[in-house]
């Protein structure tokens, strides 16, 4: 019975309980015994108890979500993946929290993350790496890695996460499911622990277009505790196109060359996407970015300045972990951070702190700005042109646990394709587009800000023509037990 | 080099806490002296996922602070943050302004000002030990009340030139700000504190010389004696050929010493960067305007130009009345119940110092018993000499004790002037002491002195002191 209920999709499961034909709490209840037994690491935390049934005719239906753990829930463990946070319970909780819940969707439970966000790979947790359900030897991507991971096993119907440099879309890709980093600004960053205040967006993982539409549509919204947030124009719409007549598509050569390192066999499914997309009737041509080769530069300057300032706050004075509270002052934030901090976390407070010190801050900090300005000003030329651009969404398919830990770099060049975007503030969405060795391939589109609508169409158009088969990620997920 | 003669060169930092309703970027409310941490939120405690919200109150208290100091108040300004660890400031940084602050430029009074700009204040440490200060203390309790109040942060440029001055002019930013209405300006309770940075360099010279930070001194007389002994201290050191460090300095009123906080090779590098999760703020026209409707019509350093101006008052006498309003007050309606009206503006400008030495210099002389009518009556009296200056002041005791009109007393009191007999008193006191007398035929002035005091002696004070000498002179021919 429950594998007839985890096969629902989210948007059919909440139709089902707005008609009265499902009850929440069954469906809650489904979801929260598969949860509890993660075999996958993907939760931190799991609800104990199954909420009493809101009122059936939400939006969201009653069907339960997890959400990365780094989103404050009030009374509930939000650690975003570090010991420094081990156990604090927010006395508040985010906006898109509140809102997500006041739109009908119970917590089902926290999800595990690479700590403060910082990772490509979901194994900088402080709480132990996720492993991807396609493939119990890989990673899940990160650093939404439990929320991609927990969507493609089945062991949530959705999710959210927050994408700072690809980390809903890439983890998505990774794990064969659809993920959102809407336009930044569009949902509130209020509750939401901070890595890189000027990229950071909340989003949507889930197993189709449709669903993430839909969790989208109650995510958005300017919140007058966020001043960088904005009304999203008009309303978030349910994508329904059927072809992709009249539709430009952009290939930028920069993100689709050598230099992004792609791999054969993503590169092989993503050309045919793109001739499955003409064959929708889109036009399909090449364009330029041509700042896009520095954005990874700019983007590893701006988001770890920004961090350093923002996990300033984790000292051993008010919350999280105290080490050492009975030495001096200097040894008490010391030993704190050493002990608290995992060393990716070290890594990029110190290039953060080295990039705003006073004699380096023109030469890094400054000139990073500008080039992220010449990017903005690419997005927006290009898009005089096309209506989305579109890229594979990971240069490679899930690694190996293990495989690029030695290599920072290494680990970075995960986010060639993805990080461009966020420096724009400009939404894009991994959908699954085939699989590659048997492992999942995704494919990216962006749009100009505010642009989610047509972005999503687009992508819902492609994904009923991929046809991808998300079942043996839900099938394999407790050891093929099922539940 | 011994020798030489040093000038001051002193520039003063002020932060003054806004009264507004709640805190720079949230929404709990400011106080003081409240129980500990019962005034905040996620936002002042910097919890994790936290973000700020600007005060538009506070930004509008900062440009009318900018528009009564005639600044360039900024089209576009940013926040930055300010970064460093210490247990006062939760969120590791401070949110304040940089390169690109509201107001720039500017003058008050003979002091021009380079900066004024807004940022939220930090949590109070207190500190466990027999002396309250951090030595000696061995833990601290933080107290996040104070933290995120709005905090107006004014540069002035080096343009003072001694501690009194710098006394005088803080005097007259506290007076300005009182009366513009944006904060309680009150040193002891800290809504107002100073820093001041002091250098010396040779008289006549205009490089500026090292200059050394002096904090904590938290009221006027310690600003003074505080700024006094750097500058001996700085002195010193270059008459005996050394050199001044650049150097922040803690002055210690008991002791008038001053110790290092820090030195240059510990200066911070705040790691400044533009505030992620502000947008820039824009001055509109709708906000200045409203700004400058907020100002009050006049405000102390013009008001007191204004006495000078119009009604020819001394400069120190029309800065001392014009920068308490309730002294101006009474100044000017005193004025209008004068016969005479602003004719008698100097004269009436002498009285009111008499006024506050009799009814305390904290005591607003609007609320005494001294009706601005029976003043001006009173100096009515005095200038049409039918009262001596000696006798007035003894109505004056009577008005302040009792109330009343200063006619009714003095005619109950026979304190009225005397002009009968007073040439034969002049006379009497001319033929008792001839030397004096002829002191003054040969034109020297002083021996005035024991002439005048013996008619005033016998006429016990009433005649008028003015018309007496007048007299003596005239007889005398000289």
């Amino acid at each position: 019975m429950s594998d007839e209920l985890i096969a629902l999709t989210a948007a059919e499961a909440a139709a089902r309980v707005r008609a009265g034909e499902l009850d929440p709490s069954e469906l809650f209840r489904a979801y929260r015994d598969r949860a509890a037994a993660d075999g996958l690491n993907a939760f931190t935390w799991v609800a104990d108890e199954i909420p009493a049934p809101a009122a059936s005719d939400t939006p969201l239906g009653g069907v339960p979500v997890a959400v990365k753990d780094l989103f404050c829930t009030q009374g509930v463990p939000s650690q975003a993946g570090s010991r420094i946070l081990e156990g604090y319970r927010p006395p508040y909780s985010a906006t898109v929290v509140e809102k997500l819940s006041a739109g009908g969707a119970p917590l089902l439970g926290k999800t595990n993350q690479d700590e403060f966000a910082m990772g490509s790979s979901n194994e900088n947790s402080g709480f132990g790496p996720v492993l991807n359900p396609w493939d119990r030897t890989r990673v899940p991507g990160g650093s939404s890695g439990g929320s991609a991971a927990a969507v493609a096993a089945g062991l949530a119907p959705w999710a959210i996460g927050t994408d700072t440099g690809g980390s809903i879309r890439q983890p998505a890709a990774l794990c064969g499911i659809v993920g959102l980093k809407p336009t930044y600004g569009a949902c509130s960053r209020y509750g939401m622990i901070a890595f890189a205040s000027s990229l950071d967006q909340a989003g949507p993982l889930a197993r189709n277009v449709t669903d993430a539409a839909l969790l989208f549509s109650q995510m958005v919204g300017r919140d007058r505790r966020d001043s960088t947030s904005v009304e999203f124009p008009g309303a978030v719409t349910l994508p329904k196109a059927e072809d992709l007549k009249g539709v430009r598509l952009g290939v930028p050569e920069e993100l689709t060359g050598p230099e992004g390192g792609v791999e054969e066999g993503v590169r092989r499914a993503f050309d045919a996407t793109l001739e499955l997309a003409q064959s929708l009737g889109a036009e399909v041509e090449t364009c330029r970015l041509p700042h896009a080769p520095h954005a990874l530069s700019a983007y590893y300057l701006i988001a770890p300045a920004e961090a350093s300032a923002n996990l300033a706050r984790f000292d051993g004075v008010r919350y999280g972990l105290r080490a050492d509270g009975d030495a001096d002052l200097l040894t008490m934030y010391s030993r704190t951070r050493a002990v608290g901090f995992g060393p990716e976390v070290k890594r990029r407070i110190m290039l953060g702190t080295y990039a705003l010190s006073s004699g380096y801050y023109e030469a890094y900090y400054g000139t990073a700005l500008k080039v992220r300005t010449r990017i903005s000003e690419d997005f927006k030329a290009v898009f005089s042109s096309f209506d989305v651009l579109v890229t594979p969404t990971s240069p490679w398919v899930a690694f190996p646990l293990g495989a690029k830990t030695d290599d920072p770099l290494a680990m970075y060049l995960n986010d060639f394709c993805t990080v461009p975007m966020p420096l724009a503030g400009i939404p894009a969405v991994s959908i699954p587009c085939g699989l590659s060795e048997g492992l999942p391939v995704g494919f990216q589109l962006a749009g100009p800000a505010f642009s989610e609508n047509r972005m999503l169409d687009v992508a819902y158009a492609l994904e009923g023509a991929i046809g991808f088969d998300g079942s043996p990620a839900r099938a394999g997920a407790n050891g093929g037990q099922p539940s | 080099m011994s020798g030489v003669e040093y000038e001051p060169v002193i520039g003063l930092e002020i932060h003054v806490q806004l009264k507004t309703a709640t805190k720079m970027f949230c929404g709990c409310r400011t106080s003081f002296g409240e129980e500990p941490n019962t005034h905040t939120c996620p936002v002042c405690l910097g919890l994790p996922g936290a973000l700020p919200v600007t005060n538009e109150r506070a930004v509008q208290f900062g440009m009318m602070i900018g528009l009564a100091f005639g600044c360039e108040i900024a089209e576009r300004s940013l926040f930055h943050r300010k970064n460093y660890f210490y247990p006062d400031s939760p969120k590791g940084y401070q949110i304040s302004q940089y390169d690109v602050p509201l107001c720039l430029g500017g003058q008050l009074g003979d002091v021009r000002i380079h900066r004024v700009h807004l940022e939220e204040d930090a949590a109070k440490l207190n500190h466990v030990s027999s002396s309250g200060r951090i030595h000696g203390a061995d833990r601290s309790w933080v107290d996040f009340n104070r933290c995120g109040t709005p905090l107006v942060e004014v540069v002035t440029e080096p343009d003072i030139r001694s501690p009194e001055q710098a006394r005088e002019w803080l005097v007259v930013l506290r007076e300005t700000l009182r009366q513009i209405g944006v904060s309680d300006v009150n040193m002891a309770e800290g809504s107002l504190r100073c820093d001041a940075n002091v250098s010396v360099r040779p008289e006549g010279t205009s490089e500026l010389g090292t200059k050394t930070e002096l904090k904590n001194m938290n009221s006027f007389a310690f600003l003074e004696r505080g700024i006094k002994a750097e500058i001996e201290r700085q002195v010193g050191l270059l008459h005996g050929g050394e050199k001044v460090v650049q150097e922040t300095l803690h002055f210690d009123p008991t002791t008038e010493s001053l110790t290092p906080l820090r030195s240059k090779e510990e200066a911070h590098d705040y790691r400044y960067f533009p505030e992620p999760d502000l947008v820039p703020l824009l001055a509109t026209e709708e906000m200045l305007t409203a700004a400058r409707e907020a100002l009050p019509a006049e405000l102390p350093t013009q008001r007191a130009e204004r006495f000078e101006r119009e009604l020819g008052l001394p400069a120190p006498r029309a800065r001392e009345l014009a920068f308490r309003a309730d002294l101006a007050a009474y100044f000017e309606r005193t004025l209008a119940a004068l016969d005479g009206g602003d004719a008698g503006a100097v004269e009436v400008a002498n009285w009111i110092p008499q006024v506050v030495a009799r009814i305390g210099s904290e005591a607003d002389p609007g609320s005494s018993r001294v009706t601005p009518e029976s003043l001006a009556e009173l100096v009515g009296l005095v200038s049409g000499r039918q009262v001596s200056r000696d006798a007035a002041r003894e109505v004056l005791d009577v008005l302040v004790q009792s109330g009343g009109s200063p006619k009714q007393i003095v005619e109950e009191r026979g304190l009225g002037a005397i002009s009968d007999g007073l040439q034969e008193a002049v006379d009497r006191a001319i033929a008792a002491d001839p030397e004096a007398a002829q002191q003054v035929r040969e034109g020297n002035q002083k021996a005035l002195g024991p002439l005048v005091g013996a008619v005033m002696r016998e006429t016990k004070g009433r005649a008028d002191g003015g018309e007496v000498r007048r007299l003596i002179l005239e007889r005398l021919g000289s």
